[in-house]
């Protein structure tokens, strides 16, 4: 995974709440095995109607997202989290997040952020015109036009993996005499093995 | 020692390690596996050089993109997808239940089908409805890709420890209402996020007297208002549900089993961090009208008013719905005409559901402008209805009878919506493009589905079989 420290870039808007996974990458693209190449199908339902926001011409650099509350919620396809990042998003800022989307995006280093719904307007509004915002997860806080600052909460664990980029398979492998000491003193629950074929 | 739910007890036995300032790391007894979230995943073990530590507590099946129509995989996308499944299970030792193996179906279906789910375990599958293990008593989650090859590798989990909430359903179940109506109510009560962070113990006379089948589709649909996992604390009903099937405990192992599992409950004076109730004693059959499953109303109920939504971000929200879904505010439930009904998903594609959609179409006939799906949820149900001979009631009705697989819940095989086209079903997602793009979904229970089929309309099943 890619370290992240901070991004100064433009902020795009999607001001509405409970935007599921099935939005963000439908299912028929679900199909591919790789892991890379979902950026152009980012939305893909929504991209096809001329009023959606993330298509302002304004929008086509932006690397940071401030959405509303729930974003990402529903299924648990991964692929959500890499179509946002392959379409250059480094950071997704809302109210709240669908569990398994917020653990997707940490996983691949794409930045979810939680800030409280008033916060999320305040920058919503402060990047109307186009403007920019840094997001700097090192200091713990996102600053934009007319001295605006907001700091934000990071779970110490989860942000010291991304300012380093962790593997975390790693992480854990090093405690693999923990692991096997586990699994010589509770005895497996199944056998799938053993299964009728 | 202080008093703990069910929740709390599962996650104690499972603590690998719990460094300072860190996640714990979950052992994870049980891994379940399809096509469409695990090839990033092998891959990923492959270029790491990593090997797949448990593949005797995993356990793998074609579900999601297989075609329900007899005959080979015509999409090539979807058939690279099952063959690259293939080779990964042969390259790293994973059992498979492929299609055709007579044992293959909705990976939900078949976990406790093959008695593999079972009270106390940890079950994890890169699917967000795993929550349905949870109706054994299992803390079931779903996870993402990364997450999928964390546990190939490792068979942990590290995980912040999530929050506990209690669903109390008080009451009696009337008659023709089901468990998808209790979830639905539910929903439509707590709000789609209203479970976020939560792990949700569903508890109450009206879960104690469900059946199994029933069980599972409550805590199918934890996922659908957010919740991290729904669990149920396992009882009699549980215990002589697993008996006899072949990855279930035998011989003395079964009694020792029954002890442990019989300890497995909230203690009485454990609290959670939040609790809820759901009066079920008038319950009626509920139907969506959004698009997700918050957006929900008795079948005798209308189609809401955006006017009478005082926050502004919820009456856009309930503008953009009613208009993908081409529905008037006041407009009444049960003048809402559909052109599809599906029966399937892991939600409701199980025997008892099957059985309860059979009772409602049988002798009768689907209403002439309606095209009705019936999809088991795996082949062992498939093979089931068949011995009881509901697949002549369906065909006799006009229904079309297919092959066990995820189909049109989520359409990634070719069983999807045109746009446009309504559907009435019992699947668990009532998304934008959920069932195909353009396409209309209504999340109903079975009974109220194929009552739907035979009015072409939404109605109360009662009010199908007192005319009939």
């Amino acid at each position: 995974m890619k370290p992240f420290r901070r991004v100064t870039a433009r902020a795009a808007v999607l001001d509405r709440s409970d935007v599921d996974t099935d939005q963000i990458i439908p299912k028929q693209f679900l199909k591919r095995i790789e892991r890379t190449g979902y950026g152009e199908f980012l939305f893909f339902d929504w991209m096809k109607q001329p009023d959606f926001e993330l298509r302002r011409p304004e929008y086509a650099d932006a690397r940071i997202l401030l959405t509303g509350r729930n974003f990402g919620s529903g299924s648990s396809r991964e692929h959500a989290a890499w179509a946002l990042q392959d379409y250059g998003f480094e950071v997704v800022i809302a109210p709240s997040f669908g569990d398994i989307f917020r653990t997707n995006a940490m996983k691949i280093g794409l930045v979810p952020i939680v800030l409280p719904g008033d916060a999320v307007e305040t920058l919503m509004h402060a990047v109307a015109g186009g403007e920019s915002l840094t997001v700097d997860l090192e200091a713990q806080q996102v600053t934009g036009p007319a001295d605006l600052v907001v700091p934000f909460e990071f779970e110490p664990f989860a942000r010291e993996s991304l300012l380093q980029g962790l593997d975390d398979i790693a992480l854990t492998l090093k405690r693999e005499e923990k692991i096997t000491a586990y699994e010589r003193s509770h005895a497996a629950r199944v056998d799938t093995s053993a299964l009728p074929v | 020692m202080a008093s703990r739910t069910l929740f709390e007890r599962i996650w104690a036995g499972h603590v690998v390690v719990e460094p300072a300032d860190e996640p714990a790391l979950l052992y994870v007894d049980l891994h379940l596996i399809h096509e469409v979230t695990s090839p990033q995943a092998f891959e990923g073990l492959r270029l790491a050089g990593r090997r797949v530590r448990r593949p005797d507590l995993s356990v793998a099946t074609m579900d999601h993109n297989v075609p329900t129509e007899e005959g080979p995989v015509t999409d090539p996308l979807a058939r690279r997808q099952l063959d690259a499944l293939r080779q990964n299970c042969e390259e790293f030792g994973v059992p498979l239940y492929a299609t055709g193996s007579g044992r293959e179906g909705i990976v939900h279906v078949i976990g406790p089908e093959l008695g593999i789910s079972q009270p106390g375990m940890t079950i994890v599958c890169g699917d967000s409805h795993t929550s349905t293990h949870g109706a054994f008593g299992a803390l079931a989650f779903g996870i993402g890709t990364s997450e999928v090859e964390h546990v190939l590798a490792t068979q942990t989990l590290p995980q912040r420890k999530p929050k506990t909430m209690r669903v109390n359903f008080d009451g009696e179940l009337p008659a023709g209402v089901a468990a998808k109506d209790m979830i639905l109510a539910a929903i439509g009560q707590a709000g789609i996020s209203g479970g976020v962070g939560y792990v949700v113990e569903y508890d109450g006379p009206a879960i104690r007297s469900l059946s199994m089948e029933s069980r599972m589709t409550v805590c199918n649909m934890s996922i659908e208002w957010g919740a991290r996992a729904g669990m149920i604390a396992p009882d009699d009903t549980t215990f002589a549900y697993l008996e006899g099937r072949p990855g279930a405990p035998a011989g003395a192992e079964w009694g020792r089993a029954l002890d442990h599992w019989r300890s497995l409950a909230t203690d009485s004076d454990a609290t959670f961090e939040r609790e809820l109730s759901v009066d079920v004693s008038r319950l009626a059959p509920q139907v969506t009208w959004g698009t997700n499953p918050e957006m929900v109303v008795p079948v005798h109920g209308e189609v809401p008013d955006p006017a009478d939504y005082d926050d502004p971000g919820e009456r856009d929200a309930v503008e953009r719905a009613l208009t993908y879904m081409g529905l008037a505010p006041g407009m009444k439930i049960a003048d809402i005409t559909v052109d599809r009904v599906f029966i399937g998903s892991c939600t409701n594609a199980r025997i008892e559901d099957l059985r309860t959609a059979a009772a409602v179409v049988s002798g009768k006939r689907v209403h002439p402008t309606v095209r009705a799906l019936v999809v088991p949820g795996s082949a062992g149900v498939k093979q089931q209805a068949e011995d009881e001979g509901l697949d002549k009631i369906f065909t006799a009705a006009g229904f079309e009878w297919r092959r066990a697989g995820c189909s049109m819940c989520l359409g990634m095989n070719p069983d999807i919506l045109q746009p446009g086209e309504r559907c009435a079903s019992t699947s668990n997602r009532n998304f934008e493009g959920r069932q195909g793009r353009g396409g209309r979904t209504h999340l109903v229970s079975p009974a109220l589905a194929a009552a739907a089929a035979l009015a072409g309309h939404f109605v109360d099943p009662q009010a199908v079989g007192e005319a009939a």
